[in-house]
């Protein structure tokens, strides 16, 4: 492929390091990254916002919005302005400094969780050897900023929502982390790269046999609880708690829940498919020869970005169809359900790793 | 053994329903012949509704300005709301003798509800539902309408 994102970047970086000092080129890459990222959160805020809305509407035969805009396309962008217009309020008996930093803490781990993250081949901010490992660590700090939100609100909904959210989060990082461990198992590294590399002769949810499908379900399922989402949707739990920790938020600050909240189902959908669908591999089957020539010829970036948003379309799907949870029933189906059949299906991943039973 | 049994057919018969549900949810977006959201404004000339739709009640007259409201004020006892005053007044027959008879059909539509009560209540069916419903007007007082025609009478025949 003559056009990929390795070149580009590459060419980048060498120019840099070759025009300035190392410490500048470095401080330069430092600001395009940022750049990219906060572009990057932006457009995903206004098409995942967009996309729900409409995929809600038509799972529910309705139409969705369709008047600002050709077929509604500039609905997001007027929702947009419209927060950006209004005033962030701060209740009088909230606690200050941890009301105005707490939309900040969710913002700022959802922009950290995007650095391992491969989005076309060679197209990575930075590839630690450590990468699924970041990302599981990282995401649970998310729910620091939910505790604070909560807790700085001085309001019992919020708080309630709050402290529903830290038994979700905390229950289901367990099924969540071995789900990733199942796939770490097989591949023996944690470096995004080489778990991207060891799919190249097929993805892990075609090579592992069953254990890696359950892992997948269990890790859907698990993702679907950490992201706070219906039908998980604890936290805000619009019929119970007004809206749960964001009660008290208005105006922009709210607005970046919002988008935290959308850009962490990206970010665990892309980690999916990174794990599961291969990444940016393109879709090999066997040794036909002719097919797999064609596949090749669809940019990397287009498959990760297709796979990511499948996986995005299936959490929609479940938002639609299920209905909500009790908190009883949540953490019964957490400890009674995905956690055991995880760790019964992480020893047999274990054994087909050994054994040498996977493609 | 019995109980290891129940956990596993819980977690498939689990899966299978929540399938179900997918598998309509799923049928639903990707047939969208299926939507009967009504375009409003912009379908105003071929707007249908439906046969049973409830918008206000009007008193059906004829072609010769008759009606069959014999003011009998059944339709005003079933009313649960208040929203319905008959005023009668007395007719003289051809024979001399003084018959009760409609003068005013009073309808309250801001304090309507749409139950249909009164039309079920009707013993001659003087009255309907009809299918209008931009009923907003600029001042209330538009809103309390006289439902006969002036200048109609009760059609020959009817008690």
């Amino acid at each position: 492929m003559g056009f990929g994102f390795e070149n580009i970047t590459a060419s980048i970086h060498n120019w840099l390091y070759n025009t300035f000092n190392p410490s500048i080129a470095l401080l330069i890459e430092f600001i395009l990254v940022a750049i990219c990222i906060i572009t990057l959160f932006s457009l995903l805020g206004l098409v995942l916002i967009m996309m729900e809305r409409k995929v809600s509407a038509w799972m529910q035969v309705r139409l969705g919005p369709n008047r600002v805009g050709p077929k509604g396309m500039f609905q997001t962008v007027a929702d947009t302005l419209k927060l950006i217009i209004k005033e962030g309020m701060t209740p009088d008996g909230a606690d200050k400094f941890l009301f105005n930093l707490a939309p900040f803490i969710v913002m700022i781990v959802a922009m950290v969780l995007m650095a391992p993250i491969m989005f076309a081949k060679g197209f990575q901010i930075w590839d630690i050897n450590i990468g699924i490992l970041f990302f599981a660590s990282v995401s649970s700090v998310s729910v620091i900023g939910i505790l604070m939100a909560g807790w700085a609100s001085n309001n019992k909904y919020s708080l309630l929502g709050a402290m529903r959210s830290g038994a979700q989060i905390v229950s289901y990082e367990l099924s969540a982390g071995l789900a990733i461990l199942t796939v770490i198992v097989l591949t023996g590294s944690l470096r995004i790269s080489d778990i991207i590399e060891s799919q190249q002769n097929g993805w892990w949810i075609f090579k592992g046999h069953i254990p890696v499908i359950i892992a997948f379900i269990i890790f859907l399922i698990a993702v679907t609880a950490e992201t706070n989402r219906a039908p998980f949707d604890m936290a805000e739990a619009e019929s119970e708690l007004t809206a749960g920790f964001h009660t008290e938020y208005s105006g922009m600050k709210f607005a970046l829940f919002f988008l935290a909240e959308y850009v962490n189902i990206f970010i665990v959908c892309a980690v999916g498919a990174t794990l599961f669908l291969g990444g940016w591999m393109p879709l090999h089957i066997g040794n036909w020869q002719g097919f797999n020539h064609v596949m090749d010829y669809i940019p990397s970036s287009i498959w990760f970005f297709g796979k990511t948003f499948f996986l995005i379309f299936v959490i929609m799907w479940f938002r639609w169809t299920f209905p909500r949870l009790r908190i009883d029933q949540l953490l019964n189906l957490e400890w009674k359900y995905l956690l055991p059949i995880s760790m019964v299906n992480l020893l047999l991943a274990t054994v087909i790793a050994i054994a040498g039973w996977h493609f | 053994m019995g109980f290891i049994r129940k956990y596993i057919t819980d977690v498939f018969s689990a899966v299978k329903s929540l399938l179900k549900g997918m598998k309509l949810t799923g049928y639903y977006f990707t047939h969208h012949k299926e939507i009967i959201t009504q375009q409003y404004p912009d379908n105003k000339d071929t707007l249908v509704l439906p046969e049973r739709f409830r918008g206000e009640v009007v008193m059906i007259h004829d072609e010769n300005n008759e009606h069959a409201c014999t003011g009998c004020t059944a339709c005003e006892l079933a009313c649960p709301n208040a929203t319905i005053k008959i005023i009668t007044k007395f007719d003289i027959t051809p024979e001399g003798k003084k018959k009760k008879a409609l003068d005013t059909f009073v309808y309250h539509l801001e304090l309507c509800t749409m139950c249909n009560l009164c039309i079920e209540a009707c013993p001659t069916s003087a009255i309907k539902m009809a299918q209008t419903f931009e009923h907003s007007v600029f001042d209330r007082s538009q809103l309390t309408k006289k439902l006969n025609n002036p200048g109609s009478k009760i059609r020959e025949g009817i008690e």
